[in-house]
């Protein structure tokens, strides 16, 4: 029962805590570059006016693409929450991307277009590691279930180093952040314009802003999951890995689809795969 | 309550302009102004921008174009021309091509004067322009209940 | 029993029917009527079979015995006449040394060989009936439509229909024979009609181009056929039996060569690498005879034997090199299957690849991946047919087959576009079948026991995520609009009432069977895994109870959000760059001139270009299959 309730919560809770780190965010790398930045708050006024705004769409699927998004990626987070089993929750992830991608398809600008081609490269790039991480747990706690592992108290983190610093090296592609933000940035006059986006005003924009907050939190749960050991230390951990993509994110140039597609594959290949062979190897197989 | 105030998001496009007030307007933008406090964003993408900001004059190139990104911008939105060109064609205004101010295509709300216009100048404007929005969503919301 | 007999008999009857009738009227009569026979009788056996034990029978079988080998002489010396009339030599020796090897058979064991029980039937039988039956039958009534409007675009072609249903009914009932035969005898029979029907289908238009990849097919097939007496021949010299239940019950050790070699015959039919080209080449027939090969017969044959020869491998080499061959092929189809822009052709390289996975799944030979690879069959069997049912009637509608030339599909051709999406999202959406199958198949890999575990869950890791690429961009592209309100297209209304029925049956079946795949599990998959396996495998329920609400989410999100949606949003036209836009992604250039943007999907050729992935392949498959045969040797 509480493990429903957690996941209750994570349907109210993600937006306000997604929408807090994202305003942390945008001042950090204010400062970061020696600005101000913004209000914290600032993500939440942003959608709210979006919300105000009118929408002009191009295609009549776009919208009904986006709900569908958002409402996946509220389902992925509430089921990873609830303790259901991760590998199916990932599917639903991979789901709600496609839905988002699709939107962009549907809305047939060149400039998204050409963002949803780059979007469905970077799922390319980051499907193989996620699901090399997820057997990572499976070999380590024999479950599939965020409850069990965390209350199994087993450092995942010294069994799975390897698949760890894999994970977030593609957590950067799954955070839109440089120097893979190919496919839709936040950063203004990129070459796509708003690349995925590009196509979609008011509610619609708002509709993936409040979809990334979830899968922010969804994705910071994921990281928890190796240091579940310890609460506190779990949580500054997971505190710390977000300022950690934050500076990556100012720290680096865009890459091209290819070198983000070439480089995520080998990461995945030697990180995640040798440490999954040293597992076997050692765990016993 | 409306929150354009709070999240202003604009699109800069430049007529045909000396590319003065480009660097001003680009000069906002950097540590020393840092409109981002307001919650300013520079979108590049007239469907996600809520103010036009123009620099320079219009020619008959660019006439068309510049209709086109006002339609493609979702109600309710405001133009701000930026510097003397953008206000009535400047120098430039006597040109074979230059038809004159933003106002000649485009309703225009705000006038930054300047040549080149002053970053405080433009912030200003963009402050001004930021009230006229919120009545134009209110007017825009009394239309829609009505 | 009886069932089981008429199965196989029965589509003989509209088969000669067919042939010696060539009125249209009546072909369609007795097509649609078969089709509600067959597809009758094998739910028949279903509700026969669903609690009962497996069955096994004996039949009299000395005149039948004698009757298949009259049959295989003169099919034979076809293939032969064949192979010299059309300079294929090589299908020549392969035949003649597979006759050779039959008639030693026939004339030096056959008198000592008792067998026991010719027929059987058990679960796993019965959902192939059940797929050979409804599927193989809708396919049938589609090509009813499809032949009628194939021979109307091709005038040059003769039109030869006759013939050509007549060979899909053999087709059916040769499959059927199949997998009823518990006798290794009557199993090969089964098996050299198929790859003979397939050859004759592939051939059908007689252009240069399909007598080729006909030809290819059946070198290929022939070369798994030879392996196939060869396995029969080791069999009935060591004395060792000829019966399939006792076959995979033997012990290891004596049964590993014939084993390895039917593996191998398995391998040559299922389209792995590397003999994958013949069913890339088969591309050339009409779309009913592509949608029958991928999708309920012949390739499905192939991974059929693997499956059932899998407790005989499990946990051996030669399972391994197999569950390898299988991994290789599910990961290259999949990187090739991204550079295609023919819409056939990657089907055809996505069809490899789950082959591929099923050929995994078989040989890691476990309870739980063979419960993953029977529900790849079936699954891949129901989405794959719709997809070419529906890329066939759209090549019709709009003359190209390219992936390119179906953008605006949903203004134009909206029910189309509804049933090809659904295909879509069947093959790589969660929680739709092959996802709930891939799913079992990653956790069967889990537990596998050996270091293939890792090595199958890097391949499958990869193989996935580019299997998301290319459905993924296929689906843009057909959401994609490039005029505001196109028309709805004429076109749409020509569709045939045979092709229509067909796919929306389709349709209906790939969503229900994914609502309804718990019970398909407890009646059929676990009793027969129980069955062989001599243990309950059971998938949580829990399991169930998410699946289940995620595919009513699937389906109820877009059903409600789409109509649901205000209408008072306004239209635009797309951003091109502040550019005036017109419908059609049309656009203002420079002096007054208006051009015309167009949007084509990545490739990747420099990636995943099909030379090197298909030169790559074939080398490192063929190395695996001499591996697999010399561990089977040892």
């Amino acid at each position: 029962m509480t493990h429903l309730s957690i996941g209750i919560a994570y349907i109210f809770l993600a937006p306000l805590v997604g929408g807090l780190l994202m305003g942390v965010d945008r001042i950090v790398s204010a400062r970061m570059q020696r600005r101000v930045g913004p209000p914290l708050l600032q993500p939440f006024y942003d959608v709210a006016k979006l919300l105000q705004k009118d929408t002009i769409i191009v295609n009549r699927l776009q919208n009904p693409a986006l709900v569908c998004h958002l409402v996946f990626m509220i389902a992925t987070g509430f089921l990873f929450f609830e303790g259901s089993d991760i590998l199916l929750i990932i599917f639903l992830l991979t789901l709600s991307a496609v839905f988002l991608v699709l939107a962009a398809y549907a809305s047939s600008s060149p400039f998204s277009h050409a963002g949803a081609e780059r979007e469905l490269i970077l799922m390319t790039a980051y499907e193989p590691m996620v699901l090399l991480m997820l057997v990572g747990f499976y070999k380590v706690i024999d479950s599939f279930s965020f409850y069990t592992i965390v209350e199994s108290g087993k450092p995942l983190i010294l069994y799975l180093p390897g698949i760890f610093i894999g994970f977030l090296y593609i957590l950067t592609m799954k955070f839109r952040k440089s120097p893979f933000d190919i496919s839709i940035s936040e950063h203004a006059h990129q070459e796509l314009v708003s690349g995925l986006t590009s196509d979609f005003s008011g509610r619609s924009i708002a509709l993936v802003n409040i979809a990334r907050w979830y899968e922010d939190v969804f994705l910071l749960g994921l990281v928890y999951l190796f240091f579940s050991f310890n609460v506190l230390g779990g949580i500054a951990a997971v505190l710390l890995t977000y300022l950690f993509e934050i500076l990556i994110d100012n720290t680096f140039a865009r890459f091209k689809w290819e070198a983000a597609l070439r480089s995520a594959w080998i990461v995945a290949l030697v990180l995640g795969g040798g440490n999954l062979v040293i597992l076997y190897a050692f765990m016993g197989v | 309550m409306s929150y354009f105030k709070k999240s202003p998001w604009l699109l800069h496009y430049d007529g045909s302009s000396c590319n003065g007030c480009d660097i001003e307007v680009l000069a906002c933008l950097t540590p020393l102004y840092d409109i981002e406090r307001f919650g300013i964003i520079n979108t590049g993408n007239p469907k996600h921008a809520d103010i036009l900001l123009i620099t320079g004059g219009v020619n008959e190139q660019n006439a068309d174009i510049i209709k086109n990104l006002y339609d493609q911008m979702p109600d309710p939105k405001v133009v701000v021309a930026v510097g003397i060109c953008a206000t009535s064609g400047g120098v430039f205004a006597e040109c074979y091509n230059i038809l004159g101010g933003i106002d000649k295509v485009i309703p225009v709300d705000v006038y930054v004067m300047g040549c080149a216009a002053r970053p405080e100048a433009i912030i200003d404007g963009v402050v001004k322009a930021l009230s006229i929005l919120e009545e134009k969503y209110t007017t825009m919301k009394q239309e829609k209940v009505a | 029993m009886e069932t089981l007999i008429f199965l196989v008999a029965f589509p003989l009857l509209p088969a000669a029917l067919l042939l010696l009738v060539p009125n249209n009227g009546v072909r369609n009569i007795v097509t649609r009527g078969s089709f509600a026979v067959i597809a009758a009788a094998s739910v028949y056996l279903l509700w026969q079979g669903i609690g009962a034990q497996p069955a096994f029978y004996s039949l009299e079988a000395g005149l039948i015995d004698e009757g298949m080998f009259v049959i295989e002489v003169f099919l034979s010396a076809l293939i032969f006449f064949l192979g010299v009339k059309y300079r294929n030599y090589l299908t020549s020796v392969f035949v003649t040394l597979q006759f050779a090897l039959m008639a030693v058979y026939e004339f030096v064991y056959a008198p000592g060989v008792a067998i026991e029980h010719n027929l059987f039937v058990d679960k796993l039988s019965i959902i192939m009936a059940l797929i050979i039956g409804i599927i193989g039958g809708l396919i049938c009534v589609y090509a009813l439509g499809y032949m009628k409007d194939f021979h109307s675009h091709h005038h040059d072609m003769k039109d030869n229909r006759p013939f050509f249903f007549f060979v899909l009914f053999v087709f059916l009932s040769a499959m059927f024979g199949l997998v009823f035969s518990n006798s290794l005898l009557w199993l090969f029979f089964f098996w050299e009609v198929t790859t003979i029907c397939s050859f004759l289908l592939i051939g059908y238009t007689k252009t240069p181009e399909a007598t080729r990849n006909a030809f290819r097919a059946l070198v290929m097939n022939l070369s798994g056929g030879l392996a196939f007496a060869g396995a029969i021949f080791y069999l009935a010299s060591q004395g060792l039996t000829l019966e399939l239940d006792k076959l995979i019950t033997s012990p290891h050790g004596l049964v590993m060569i014939p084993v390895a070699l039917m593996c191998f015959a398995g391998i040559t039919k299922s389209a792995q690498m590397p003999f994958s080209s013949w069913l890339l080449g088969a591309m050339v027939a009409p779309t009913p005879t592509s949608a029958l090969l991928h999708s309920s017969t012949m390739v499905k044959a192939g991974v059929y034997l693997a499956i059932r020869l899998a407790p005989v491998i499990s946990g051996t080499y030669v399972g391994d090199m197999v569950a390898l061959v299988g991994g290789v092929t599910f990961l290259l189809a999949a990187f090739m299957a991204i550079s295609q822009s023919n819409a056939k052709r990657v089907l055809a390289y996505s069809t490899i690849s789950n082959l591929g996975l099923i050929i995994v799944c078989a040989g890691i030979g476990t309870a739980p991946a063979i419960w993953a690879g029977i529900f790849l069959i079936i699954f891949h069997a129901i989405a794959k047919s719709l997809l070419f049912l529906c890329v066939g009637t759209i090549e019709h509608r709009i003359g190209s087959r390219d992936i390119e030339a179906m953008g605006n599909m949903f203004a134009k051709m909206p029910g189309m576009a509804v049933m090809l999406l659904i295909g879509i999202c069947g093959m790589f959406i969660a929680p739709f079948g092959m996802l709930i199958s891939k799913w079992a198949a990653i956790k069967a890999f889990l537990d596998v026991g050996t270091l293939m575990s890792p090595i199958l869950i890097l391949i499958l890791a990869y193989g996935s995520a580019v299997t998301v690429f290319f459905w993924a961009k296929w689906m843009g592209k057909i959401i994609s609009a490039n005029t505001l309100f196109a028309p709805r297209d004429p076109m749409n209304d020509q569709i045939s009432w045979d092709e229509w029925f067909s796919e929306w049956a389709h349709t209906v079946l790939t969503v229900a069977i994914c609502l309804a795949f718990p019970l398909v599990s407890q009646w059929l998959v676990e009793p027969y895994i129980a069955g062989v396996y001599g243990k309950d495998f059971d998938l949580t329920k829990s399991m169930y109870m998410i699946t289940f609400i995620m595919v009513v989410m699937v389906i109820l999100v877009p059903a409600i959000s789409f109509p649901s949606q205000r209408n008072s949003y306004a239209f635009g036209t797309a951003y091109m760059s502040g550019r005036n836009t017109y419908p059609g992604r049309v656009f203002d250039g420079s002096i007054a001139t208006r051009k015309q943007a167009t949007l084509k999907n990545y490739y990747l050729q420099s990636f995943f270009g099909e030379d090197k992935f298909m030169k790559l392949g074939v080398v490192m498959c063929s190395c695996i299959i001499l591996i697999m045969f010399g561990v089977a040797f040892i």
